[in-house]
Protein backbone atom coordinates (compact mmCIF):
# COMPACT_ATOMS: atom_id res chain seq x y z
CA UNK A 1 0.00 0.00 0.00
CA UNK A 2 1.26 3.23 -0.61
CA UNK A 3 -0.11 7.30 -1.29
CA UNK A 4 2.37 7.44 -4.12
CA UNK A 5 -0.32 5.87 -6.36
CA UNK A 6 -3.01 7.05 -5.45
CA UNK A 7 -5.87 8.14 -8.06
CA UNK A 8 -7.74 10.63 -9.14
CA UNK A 9 -11.07 8.36 -8.42
CA UNK A 10 -9.82 8.20 -4.79
CA UNK A 11 -9.24 11.83 -4.13
CA UNK A 12 -12.54 12.40 -5.30
CA UNK A 13 -13.74 9.65 -3.06
CA UNK A 14 -11.71 10.71 0.02
CA UNK A 15 -13.09 14.39 -0.30
CA UNK A 16 -16.81 13.43 -0.62
CA UNK A 17 -16.02 11.54 2.46
CA UNK A 18 -14.69 14.90 4.06
CA UNK A 19 -18.06 16.84 3.02
CA UNK A 20 -19.85 14.58 5.98
CA UNK A 21 -17.69 14.83 8.54
CA UNK A 22 -19.31 16.13 12.19
CA UNK A 23 -22.27 15.02 10.74
CA UNK A 24 -23.03 12.31 13.50
CA UNK A 25 -26.27 10.22 13.39
CA UNK A 26 -27.71 11.15 10.21
CA UNK A 27 -28.45 9.35 7.08
CA UNK A 28 -25.18 9.60 3.77
CA UNK A 29 -26.67 9.09 0.97
CA UNK A 30 -24.66 9.50 -2.49
CA UNK A 31 -26.16 9.74 -5.84
CA UNK A 32 -23.58 7.33 -7.91
CA UNK A 33 -20.51 5.61 -7.49
CA UNK A 34 -18.06 7.87 -6.44
CA UNK A 35 -20.32 9.91 -3.95
CA UNK A 36 -21.90 6.41 -2.85
CA UNK A 37 -18.24 5.07 -1.84
CA UNK A 38 -17.54 8.64 -0.05
CA UNK A 39 -20.30 8.32 2.14
CA UNK A 40 -19.37 4.50 3.17
CA UNK A 41 -15.83 5.64 3.67
CA UNK A 42 -16.81 8.65 5.86
CA UNK A 43 -18.73 5.81 8.14
CA UNK A 44 -15.80 3.36 7.80
CA UNK A 45 -13.26 5.60 9.10
CA UNK A 46 -13.93 8.90 10.73
CA UNK A 47 -17.84 8.99 10.85
CA UNK A 48 -19.19 5.85 12.38
CA UNK A 49 -22.37 7.27 13.49
CA UNK A 50 -23.40 7.57 10.10
CA UNK A 51 -26.14 5.79 8.48
CA UNK A 52 -25.62 4.36 4.50
CA UNK A 53 -28.05 2.78 2.66
CA UNK A 54 -27.84 0.33 -0.10
CA UNK A 55 -29.53 1.86 -2.63
CA UNK A 56 -32.51 0.12 -2.46
CA UNK A 57 -34.54 0.13 1.15
CA UNK A 58 -32.38 -0.40 3.87
CA UNK A 59 -29.58 0.79 6.13
CA UNK A 60 -26.47 -1.38 6.41
CA UNK A 61 -24.65 -1.86 9.34
CA UNK A 62 -21.74 -3.24 7.54
CA UNK A 63 -19.29 -1.96 4.90
CA UNK A 64 -20.53 -2.62 1.81
CA UNK A 65 -18.72 -3.48 -1.43
CA UNK A 66 -20.50 -1.73 -4.57
CA UNK A 67 -22.21 -3.95 -6.01
CA UNK A 68 -22.18 -6.27 -3.05
CA UNK A 69 -25.23 -8.08 -1.47
CA UNK A 70 -24.29 -9.63 1.81
CA UNK A 71 -25.88 -6.70 3.73
CA UNK A 72 -26.15 -6.25 7.65
CA UNK A 73 -29.42 -4.86 7.45
CA UNK A 74 -29.69 -2.23 10.10
CA UNK A 75 -32.96 -0.39 9.23
CA UNK A 76 -35.86 -0.65 6.63
CA UNK A 77 -36.21 2.70 4.74
CA UNK A 78 -38.56 2.21 2.08
CA UNK A 79 -38.81 5.32 -0.22
CA UNK A 80 -41.54 6.82 1.98
CA UNK A 81 -38.93 6.67 4.87
CA UNK A 82 -36.40 8.26 2.66
CA UNK A 83 -38.91 11.08 2.16
CA UNK A 84 -39.83 11.88 6.47
CA UNK A 85 -36.03 11.86 6.86
CA UNK A 86 -35.12 14.46 4.21
CA UNK A 87 -38.28 16.45 5.24
CA UNK A 88 -36.90 16.06 8.97
CA UNK A 89 -33.94 17.13 7.71
CA UNK A 90 -31.93 14.20 9.23
CA UNK A 91 -29.99 13.92 5.82
CA UNK A 92 -27.08 15.13 3.80
CA UNK A 93 -26.80 13.96 0.00
CA UNK A 94 -24.48 14.70 -2.20
CA UNK A 95 -26.19 14.84 -5.78
CA UNK A 96 -25.10 15.16 -9.59
CA UNK A 97 -25.48 18.31 -11.55
CA UNK A 98 -25.83 18.82 -15.10
CA UNK A 99 -25.28 22.51 -14.66
CA UNK A 100 -24.33 24.70 -11.34
CA UNK A 101 -23.95 28.30 -11.08
CA UNK A 102 -22.07 30.89 -8.68
CA UNK A 103 -24.69 30.38 -5.60
CA UNK A 104 -24.60 26.67 -6.03
CA UNK A 105 -27.79 26.45 -8.29
CA UNK A 106 -28.08 23.26 -9.48
CA UNK A 107 -29.52 22.01 -12.84
CA UNK A 108 -30.26 17.88 -13.51
CA UNK A 109 -33.87 18.69 -15.28
CA UNK A 110 -33.03 19.41 -18.60
CA UNK A 111 -31.03 21.34 -21.21
CA UNK A 112 -32.47 24.30 -23.14
CA UNK A 113 -35.30 25.47 -22.50
CA UNK A 114 -38.01 23.82 -20.73
CA UNK A 115 -41.01 23.66 -22.66
CA UNK A 116 -39.10 22.14 -25.54
CA UNK A 117 -35.99 21.13 -24.10
CA UNK A 118 -32.99 20.57 -26.38
CA UNK A 119 -32.21 17.43 -23.61
CA UNK A 120 -34.61 16.42 -21.63
CA UNK A 121 -32.35 14.84 -18.63
CA UNK A 122 -33.60 13.32 -15.12
CA UNK A 123 -36.10 16.36 -14.38
CA UNK A 124 -35.84 18.11 -11.40
CA UNK A 125 -36.29 14.67 -8.83
CA UNK A 126 -35.92 15.48 -5.32
CA UNK A 127 -33.42 17.92 -5.66
CA UNK A 128 -35.66 20.99 -4.76
CA UNK A 129 -36.71 18.95 -1.39
CA UNK A 130 -33.20 17.71 -0.50
CA UNK A 131 -31.88 21.42 -0.69
CA UNK A 132 -34.48 23.29 0.98
CA UNK A 133 -34.92 20.43 3.62
CA UNK A 134 -31.19 19.52 4.53
CA UNK A 135 -27.85 19.63 3.96
CA UNK A 136 -26.77 19.13 0.35
CA UNK A 137 -22.84 18.78 -1.58
CA UNK A 138 -22.25 17.90 -4.84
CA UNK A 139 -19.74 16.07 -6.96
CA UNK A 140 -19.31 16.81 -10.73
CA UNK A 141 -16.93 14.25 -12.54
CA UNK A 142 -16.28 16.65 -15.45
CA UNK A 143 -15.16 20.02 -14.54
CA UNK A 144 -16.18 22.33 -17.11
CA UNK A 145 -17.29 25.61 -18.32
CA UNK A 146 -20.27 24.04 -19.83
CA UNK A 147 -21.11 23.04 -16.85
CA UNK A 148 -19.92 25.93 -14.47
CA UNK A 149 -22.18 28.71 -15.47
CA UNK A 150 -23.32 31.83 -14.54
CA UNK A 151 -27.37 30.91 -15.05
CA UNK A 152 -28.66 27.27 -15.15
CA UNK A 153 -31.24 26.26 -17.50
CA UNK A 154 -33.68 24.80 -14.71
CA UNK A 155 -32.87 25.51 -11.18
CA UNK A 156 -33.68 21.75 -9.46
CA UNK A 157 -31.87 22.28 -6.55
CA UNK A 158 -31.89 25.68 -5.14
CA UNK A 159 -28.44 27.72 -4.13
CA UNK A 160 -27.78 30.33 -1.65
CA UNK A 161 -29.62 33.57 -3.72
CA UNK A 162 -32.99 31.72 -3.95
CA UNK A 163 -32.91 30.48 -0.52
CA UNK A 164 -32.15 33.94 1.00
CA UNK A 165 -35.55 34.72 -0.51
CA UNK A 166 -37.34 32.33 1.03
CA UNK A 167 -37.53 33.61 4.50
CA UNK A 168 -35.97 32.92 7.88
CA UNK A 169 -36.65 29.19 8.68
CA UNK A 170 -35.02 28.27 4.65
CA UNK A 171 -32.15 30.52 5.83
CA UNK A 172 -31.38 28.86 8.65
CA UNK A 173 -31.46 25.33 7.50
CA UNK A 174 -30.29 25.61 4.09
CA UNK A 175 -26.80 24.78 3.15
CA UNK A 176 -24.90 23.86 0.35
CA UNK A 177 -21.94 22.63 1.81
CA UNK A 178 -19.09 21.74 -0.92
CA UNK A 179 -18.72 20.84 -4.54
CA UNK A 180 -16.37 17.93 -5.46
CA UNK A 181 -15.17 17.86 -8.82
CA UNK A 182 -12.45 15.75 -10.67
CA UNK A 183 -10.14 19.27 -10.24
CA UNK A 184 -10.71 20.59 -7.32
CA UNK A 185 -13.19 21.49 -4.34
CA UNK A 186 -14.84 24.56 -3.69
CA UNK A 187 -17.29 25.69 -1.04
CA UNK A 188 -19.75 28.96 0.09
CA UNK A 189 -17.81 29.71 2.94
CA UNK A 190 -17.86 33.92 1.83
CA UNK A 191 -20.03 36.57 2.80
CA UNK A 192 -21.99 36.50 0.18
CA UNK A 193 -22.65 32.65 -0.20
CA UNK A 194 -20.63 32.49 -3.77
CA UNK A 195 -18.67 29.90 -4.94
CA UNK A 196 -15.29 29.07 -3.58
CA UNK A 197 -12.18 27.58 -4.58
CA UNK A 198 -11.30 25.47 -1.40
CA UNK A 199 -8.66 23.61 -2.43
CA UNK A 200 -7.08 21.95 -6.11
CA UNK A 201 -6.41 18.78 -6.60
CA UNK A 202 -2.65 17.69 -6.79
CA UNK A 203 -1.16 18.54 -10.67
CA UNK A 204 -4.32 21.09 -10.84
CA UNK A 205 -3.75 24.49 -10.92
CA UNK A 206 -5.63 27.70 -9.93
CA UNK A 207 -5.08 28.94 -13.36
CA UNK A 208 -6.79 24.80 -14.57
CA UNK A 209 -9.93 25.89 -12.27
CA UNK A 210 -10.68 29.20 -13.52
CA UNK A 211 -10.41 28.34 -16.94
CA UNK A 212 -12.97 24.62 -16.22
CA UNK A 213 -14.93 27.29 -14.82
CA UNK A 214 -17.55 29.97 -16.72
CA UNK A 215 -18.47 32.82 -14.03
CA UNK A 216 -16.08 34.21 -11.75
CA UNK A 217 -14.81 32.12 -8.45
CA UNK A 218 -13.94 33.41 -5.23
CA UNK A 219 -10.32 32.64 -5.18
CA UNK A 220 -8.39 33.26 -1.81
CA UNK A 221 -4.79 34.26 -1.57
CA UNK A 222 -3.91 30.92 -0.56
CA UNK A 223 -5.38 27.73 -2.35
CA UNK A 224 -3.73 24.73 -0.83
CA UNK A 225 -3.66 21.26 -2.41
CA UNK A 226 -6.78 18.46 -1.68
CA UNK A 227 -5.85 16.00 0.84
CA UNK A 228 -4.69 12.80 -0.14
CA UNK A 229 -6.60 9.62 1.11
CA UNK A 230 -4.57 8.27 4.24
CA UNK A 231 -3.24 4.65 4.21
CA UNK A 232 -6.41 3.36 6.47
CA UNK A 233 -8.80 5.29 3.67
CA UNK A 234 -7.10 3.76 0.78
CA UNK A 235 -7.13 0.32 2.48
CA UNK A 236 -10.90 0.20 3.06
CA UNK A 237 -11.34 1.87 0.21
CA UNK A 238 -9.79 -0.82 -2.44
CA UNK A 239 -9.53 -4.01 -0.55
CA UNK A 240 -13.61 -3.72 1.14
CA UNK A 241 -16.20 -0.92 -0.32
CA UNK A 242 -14.61 -0.98 -3.76
CA UNK A 243 -12.33 -4.12 -4.77
CA UNK A 244 -13.47 -3.91 -8.43
CA UNK A 245 -12.57 -0.36 -9.06
CA UNK A 246 -16.09 1.64 -9.46
CA UNK A 247 -14.29 4.97 -8.79
CA UNK A 248 -12.12 5.63 -11.84
CA UNK A 249 -14.92 4.96 -13.79
CA UNK A 250 -16.94 7.60 -13.95
CA UNK A 251 -14.23 10.57 -14.22
CA UNK A 252 -12.86 12.36 -17.45
CA UNK A 253 -9.35 10.75 -18.49
CA UNK A 254 -6.43 12.89 -17.37
CA UNK A 255 -6.29 15.80 -20.14
CA UNK B 1 -67.86 -11.07 -3.50
CA UNK B 2 -64.97 -11.94 -6.06
CA UNK B 3 -63.65 -8.70 -7.88
CA UNK B 4 -61.82 -10.83 -10.31
CA UNK B 5 -61.86 -8.98 -13.97
CA UNK B 6 -59.27 -9.11 -17.36
CA UNK B 7 -56.73 -5.85 -17.74
CA UNK B 8 -59.49 -5.31 -21.11
CA UNK B 9 -62.64 -5.13 -18.79
CA UNK B 10 -60.51 -3.12 -16.75
CA UNK B 11 -59.43 -0.25 -19.50
CA UNK B 12 -62.93 -0.56 -21.27
CA UNK B 13 -64.25 1.99 -17.76
CA UNK B 14 -62.16 4.24 -18.97
CA UNK B 15 -62.77 7.60 -21.03
CA UNK B 16 -60.79 9.76 -23.04
CA UNK B 17 -59.40 12.81 -21.28
CA UNK B 18 -59.43 10.61 -17.86
CA UNK B 19 -56.49 10.88 -15.30
CA UNK B 20 -54.98 8.11 -14.35
CA UNK B 21 -52.44 6.97 -11.43
CA UNK B 22 -50.02 4.15 -11.95
CA UNK B 23 -48.07 2.90 -9.41
CA UNK B 24 -44.69 1.48 -9.11
CA UNK B 25 -41.58 3.25 -9.19
CA UNK B 26 -39.64 4.01 -12.12
CA UNK B 27 -38.74 0.75 -13.67
CA UNK B 28 -39.62 -1.28 -10.87
CA UNK B 29 -43.47 -3.14 -10.28
CA UNK B 30 -45.51 -1.23 -12.47
CA UNK B 31 -48.99 -2.47 -13.76
CA UNK B 32 -47.40 -3.41 -16.96
CA UNK B 33 -50.54 -5.59 -18.42
CA UNK B 34 -52.72 -2.86 -17.73
CA UNK B 35 -50.60 -0.32 -19.49
CA UNK B 36 -50.67 -3.23 -22.43
CA UNK B 37 -54.18 -3.31 -22.24
CA UNK B 38 -54.37 0.62 -22.75
CA UNK B 39 -52.11 1.06 -25.23
CA UNK B 40 -55.08 -1.60 -27.23
CA UNK B 41 -57.63 0.69 -26.67
CA UNK B 42 -58.17 3.58 -28.71
CA UNK B 43 -58.23 5.77 -25.63
CA UNK B 44 -56.60 9.36 -26.06
CA UNK B 45 -55.85 12.36 -24.28
CA UNK B 46 -54.98 11.04 -21.24
CA UNK B 47 -53.13 12.71 -18.17
CA UNK B 48 -50.98 10.53 -16.19
CA UNK B 49 -49.80 10.52 -12.98
CA UNK B 50 -46.86 8.63 -12.05
CA UNK B 51 -43.33 8.10 -10.56
CA UNK B 52 -42.52 7.23 -14.40
CA UNK B 53 -40.89 4.31 -16.07
CA UNK B 54 -42.13 2.37 -18.97
CA UNK B 55 -45.63 2.95 -18.44
CA UNK B 56 -44.57 6.74 -19.61
CA UNK B 57 -42.23 6.19 -21.86
CA UNK B 58 -44.87 3.44 -23.85
CA UNK B 59 -47.97 5.60 -23.13
CA UNK B 60 -45.93 8.86 -24.90
CA UNK B 61 -44.61 6.69 -27.95
CA UNK B 62 -48.66 5.58 -28.49
CA UNK B 63 -49.43 9.32 -28.32
CA UNK B 64 -52.15 8.96 -25.82
CA UNK B 65 -50.87 11.69 -23.53
CA UNK B 66 -52.52 15.03 -23.22
CA UNK B 67 -50.64 15.72 -20.14
CA UNK B 68 -47.95 13.93 -17.53
CA UNK B 69 -47.59 14.64 -13.93
CA UNK B 70 -44.51 13.29 -12.60
CA UNK B 71 -41.75 12.90 -10.27
CA UNK B 72 -39.30 11.84 -12.82
CA UNK B 73 -39.28 9.08 -15.76
CA UNK B 74 -36.19 6.84 -15.52
CA UNK B 75 -35.71 2.97 -16.05
CA UNK B 76 -33.47 2.80 -13.29
CA UNK B 77 -30.91 0.78 -15.08
CA UNK B 78 -30.90 3.26 -17.71
CA UNK B 79 -31.33 6.70 -16.50
CA UNK B 80 -33.26 7.74 -19.54
CA UNK B 81 -36.56 6.74 -20.60
CA UNK B 82 -35.87 6.66 -24.11
CA UNK B 83 -39.55 7.32 -26.08
CA UNK B 84 -40.01 10.07 -22.69
CA UNK B 85 -37.01 11.69 -23.59
CA UNK B 86 -37.83 12.25 -27.22
CA UNK B 87 -41.21 13.43 -26.47
CA UNK B 88 -40.25 16.20 -24.03
CA UNK B 89 -37.41 17.18 -27.03
CA UNK B 90 -39.83 17.19 -29.57
CA UNK B 91 -42.56 18.84 -27.34
CA UNK B 92 -45.11 15.94 -28.32
CA UNK B 93 -46.76 15.85 -24.87
CA UNK B 94 -48.84 19.07 -24.62
CA UNK B 95 -48.97 19.19 -20.79
CA UNK B 96 -45.97 18.66 -18.86
CA UNK B 97 -45.71 18.97 -15.12
CA UNK B 98 -42.76 18.14 -13.27
CA UNK B 99 -43.07 17.91 -9.29
CA UNK B 100 -40.80 17.49 -7.00
CA UNK B 101 -40.29 13.45 -5.54
CA UNK B 102 -41.93 14.66 -2.31
CA UNK B 103 -44.69 16.92 -3.83
CA UNK B 104 -46.02 14.26 -6.13
CA UNK B 105 -46.34 11.77 -2.83
CA UNK B 106 -48.11 14.91 -0.72
CA UNK B 107 -50.96 15.67 -3.83
CA UNK B 108 -51.58 12.33 -3.51
CA UNK B 109 -51.88 11.86 -0.26
CA UNK B 110 -54.33 15.25 -0.11
CA UNK B 111 -56.45 13.32 -2.37
CA UNK B 112 -56.39 10.25 -0.68
CA UNK B 113 -57.44 12.49 2.56
CA UNK B 114 -59.92 14.25 0.70
CA UNK B 115 -57.85 17.31 1.52
CA UNK B 116 -57.71 20.68 -1.11
CA UNK B 117 -54.06 20.51 -0.43
CA UNK B 118 -50.95 19.51 1.75
CA UNK B 119 -48.60 22.26 2.71
CA UNK B 120 -44.68 21.96 2.31
CA UNK B 121 -41.46 23.47 1.48
CA UNK B 122 -40.17 20.81 -0.62
CA UNK B 123 -40.18 22.89 -4.03
CA UNK B 124 -39.90 26.54 -3.32
CA UNK B 125 -37.37 28.53 -4.55
CA UNK B 126 -36.56 25.83 -7.41
CA UNK B 127 -38.04 26.35 -11.05
CA UNK B 128 -41.20 23.53 -10.51
CA UNK B 129 -43.19 27.02 -8.91
CA UNK B 130 -42.32 28.94 -12.30
CA UNK B 131 -42.94 25.71 -14.68
CA UNK B 132 -45.90 25.14 -12.96
CA UNK B 133 -47.62 28.67 -12.94
CA UNK B 134 -51.09 26.59 -11.26
CA UNK B 135 -48.96 26.38 -8.26
CA UNK B 136 -49.70 28.42 -5.22
CA UNK B 137 -48.42 29.18 -1.66
CA UNK B 138 -50.32 29.22 1.38
CA UNK B 139 -49.21 31.24 4.52
CA UNK B 140 -48.76 29.77 8.15
CA UNK B 141 -51.93 30.77 10.53
CA UNK B 142 -49.95 30.23 12.72
CA UNK B 143 -47.00 33.19 14.71
CA UNK B 144 -44.56 31.90 12.39
CA UNK B 145 -46.22 33.13 9.51
CA UNK B 146 -44.18 30.98 7.07
CA UNK B 147 -44.92 30.93 3.23
CA UNK B 148 -45.66 27.43 2.37
CA UNK B 149 -45.99 25.51 -1.17
CA UNK B 150 -49.91 24.47 -0.97
CA UNK B 151 -49.66 20.90 -3.24
CA UNK B 152 -52.74 20.20 -4.69
CA UNK B 153 -54.75 17.39 -4.29
CA UNK B 154 -54.07 14.87 -7.47
CA UNK B 155 -57.14 13.35 -7.45
CA UNK B 156 -57.74 10.39 -10.03
CA UNK B 157 -59.93 9.12 -12.34
CA UNK B 158 -58.45 5.71 -12.01
CA UNK B 159 -55.15 3.92 -10.35
CA UNK B 160 -53.43 1.01 -11.42
CA UNK B 161 -51.24 -0.85 -9.24
CA UNK B 162 -49.50 -3.86 -9.69
CA UNK B 163 -48.90 -6.40 -6.51
CA UNK B 164 -47.38 -9.63 -5.45
CA UNK B 165 -50.42 -11.25 -4.06
CA UNK B 166 -54.28 -10.59 -3.21
CA UNK B 167 -57.08 -12.74 -2.81
CA UNK B 168 -60.23 -12.22 -4.66
CA UNK B 169 -62.13 -9.48 -2.92
CA UNK B 170 -58.54 -7.04 -3.04
CA UNK B 171 -56.55 -7.61 -0.18
CA UNK B 172 -53.64 -7.26 -1.41
CA UNK B 173 -50.19 -7.61 -0.93
CA UNK B 174 -46.69 -6.75 -1.34
CA UNK B 175 -43.70 -9.13 -0.52
CA UNK B 176 -40.47 -6.78 -2.22
CA UNK B 177 -38.59 -4.08 -0.43
CA UNK B 178 -40.77 -0.92 -0.30
CA UNK B 179 -44.90 -0.48 -1.42
CA UNK B 180 -43.83 2.96 -3.08
CA UNK B 181 -46.44 4.81 -3.30
CA UNK B 182 -49.27 2.28 -4.23
CA UNK B 183 -51.28 3.00 -1.34
CA UNK B 184 -51.57 6.71 -2.02
CA UNK B 185 -52.47 5.82 -5.69
CA UNK B 186 -55.56 3.82 -4.76
CA UNK B 187 -56.34 6.30 -2.27
CA UNK B 188 -56.59 9.42 -4.60
CA UNK B 189 -58.85 7.19 -6.95
CA UNK B 190 -61.16 6.83 -3.75
CA UNK B 191 -64.00 8.23 -5.17
CA UNK B 192 -63.95 6.89 -9.07
CA UNK B 193 -64.98 2.96 -8.83
CA UNK B 194 -61.60 2.22 -11.29
CA UNK B 195 -59.14 0.94 -8.73
CA UNK B 196 -57.37 -1.91 -10.79
CA UNK B 197 -55.07 -3.93 -8.76
CA UNK B 198 -53.27 -6.85 -10.61
CA UNK B 199 -50.93 -9.20 -8.85
CA UNK B 200 -48.36 -12.25 -9.63
CA UNK B 201 -51.32 -14.61 -8.00
CA UNK B 202 -54.83 -14.93 -6.60
CA UNK B 203 -54.51 -16.42 -3.77
CA UNK B 204 -57.25 -17.93 -1.10
CA UNK B 205 -57.31 -15.16 1.40
CA UNK B 206 -55.59 -17.29 4.46
CA UNK B 207 -53.30 -17.95 2.10
CA UNK B 208 -51.69 -14.40 2.36
CA UNK B 209 -49.77 -14.68 5.79
CA UNK B 210 -48.28 -17.91 4.64
CA UNK B 211 -46.42 -15.76 1.99
CA UNK B 212 -45.04 -12.92 4.41
CA UNK B 213 -45.94 -11.36 7.75
CA UNK B 214 -49.08 -8.91 8.64
CA UNK B 215 -46.66 -5.74 7.72
CA UNK B 216 -47.02 -7.15 3.93
CA UNK B 217 -50.67 -6.51 3.96
CA UNK B 218 -50.68 -2.36 3.46
CA UNK B 219 -53.91 -2.89 0.90
CA UNK B 220 -57.62 -4.01 1.92
CA UNK B 221 -60.19 -4.70 0.04
CA UNK B 222 -61.94 -1.06 0.41
CA UNK B 223 -59.24 0.29 -1.34
CA UNK B 224 -59.61 -1.72 -4.66
CA UNK B 225 -62.27 -2.23 -7.41
CA UNK B 226 -61.26 -4.62 -9.56
CA UNK B 227 -58.32 -7.82 -9.23
CA UNK B 228 -57.02 -8.99 -12.78
CA UNK B 229 -54.77 -11.74 -11.80
CA UNK B 230 -51.32 -11.11 -13.91
CA UNK B 231 -48.64 -13.67 -13.87
CA UNK B 232 -45.25 -12.06 -14.95
CA UNK B 233 -47.65 -8.84 -14.97
CA UNK B 234 -44.76 -6.19 -14.44
CA UNK B 235 -42.40 -7.83 -16.83
CA UNK B 236 -40.07 -6.02 -18.12
CA UNK B 237 -39.86 -4.23 -14.84
CA UNK B 238 -39.00 -6.27 -11.60
CA UNK B 239 -41.51 -7.74 -9.24
CA UNK B 240 -39.38 -8.46 -6.17
CA UNK B 241 -38.97 -11.41 -5.19
CA UNK B 242 -41.21 -12.91 -8.09
CA UNK B 243 -38.46 -11.88 -9.97
CA UNK B 244 -36.25 -9.30 -11.32
CA UNK B 245 -36.13 -6.59 -13.82
CA UNK B 246 -35.68 -8.11 -17.19
CA UNK B 247 -32.32 -6.17 -17.88
CA UNK B 248 -32.36 -7.61 -21.52
CA UNK B 249 -35.69 -7.12 -22.73
CA UNK B 250 -35.14 -3.37 -21.24
CA UNK B 251 -32.17 -2.44 -23.21
CA UNK B 252 -33.85 -4.01 -26.13
CA UNK B 253 -36.85 -1.56 -25.64
CA UNK B 254 -35.10 1.42 -25.12
CA UNK B 255 -32.45 0.45 -28.03
CA UNK B 256 -35.50 0.28 -30.18
CA UNK B 257 -37.11 3.48 -29.18
CA UNK B 258 -34.16 5.26 -30.36
CA UNK B 259 -35.12 4.25 -34.40
CA UNK B 260 -38.52 4.72 -35.71
CA UNK B 261 -38.12 1.33 -38.04
CA UNK B 262 -36.64 -0.60 -34.80
CA UNK B 263 -39.60 0.64 -32.56
CA UNK B 264 -42.26 -0.45 -35.05
CA UNK B 265 -40.79 -3.88 -35.47
CA UNK B 266 -40.71 -4.11 -31.34
CA UNK B 267 -44.44 -3.21 -31.59
CA UNK B 268 -45.01 -5.65 -34.01
CA UNK B 269 -43.14 -8.63 -32.15
CA UNK B 270 -44.38 -7.73 -28.78
CA UNK B 271 -47.55 -4.78 -28.77
CA UNK B 272 -49.80 -6.16 -31.36
CA UNK B 273 -51.72 -8.78 -29.63
CA UNK B 274 -53.32 -9.86 -26.23
CA UNK B 275 -51.33 -10.17 -22.98
CA UNK B 276 -50.78 -13.46 -23.85
CA UNK B 277 -49.18 -12.91 -27.29
CA UNK B 278 -46.76 -10.46 -25.38
CA UNK B 279 -45.64 -13.03 -22.67
CA UNK B 280 -45.41 -15.70 -25.17
CA UNK B 281 -43.39 -13.64 -27.47
CA UNK B 282 -41.33 -12.61 -24.44
CA UNK B 283 -40.68 -16.02 -23.64
CA UNK B 284 -39.77 -17.30 -26.55
CA UNK B 285 -37.21 -14.83 -27.20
Amino acid sequence: MSTSDVTLGEICVAAVADTFRGDGEIFASGMGNIPSLGARLARATFEPDLLVSDGEAFFVANDLPLGGTDKEIEGWVPFRTVFDTLWGGRRHVVMGASQIDAYGNQNIANIGPWDKPKAQLLGVRGAPGNTINHTTSYFIGNHTSRCFVEKVDTVSGIGYDRAAELGDWVKAHHEIRRVVTNLAVLDFDTPDHRMRLASVHPGVSVDDVVAATGFELVIPDDVPTTRPPTDEELTVLREVLDPKSFRDRELPAPA
Amino acid sequence: MSKLITEDEAVASLDDGMTIGIGGWGSRRKPMSLVRALLRTDLKDLTVVSYGGPDVGLLAAAGKLRRVVYGFVSLDSIALEPHFRLARQSGSIPEVVEWDEGMLQWGLYAAALRLPFLPTRSGLGSDVVKNDPTLKTVASPYADGEELLAVPALNLDAAFVHLNRADERGNAQFLGPDLYFDDLFLGAAAESGRRFLSCEKVVPTAELLENGTFHTMKINRSMVDGVIEAPNGAHFTNCQPDYERDEAFQKEYAKAAGDPEAWQAFVDTYLSGSEADYQKAVASR
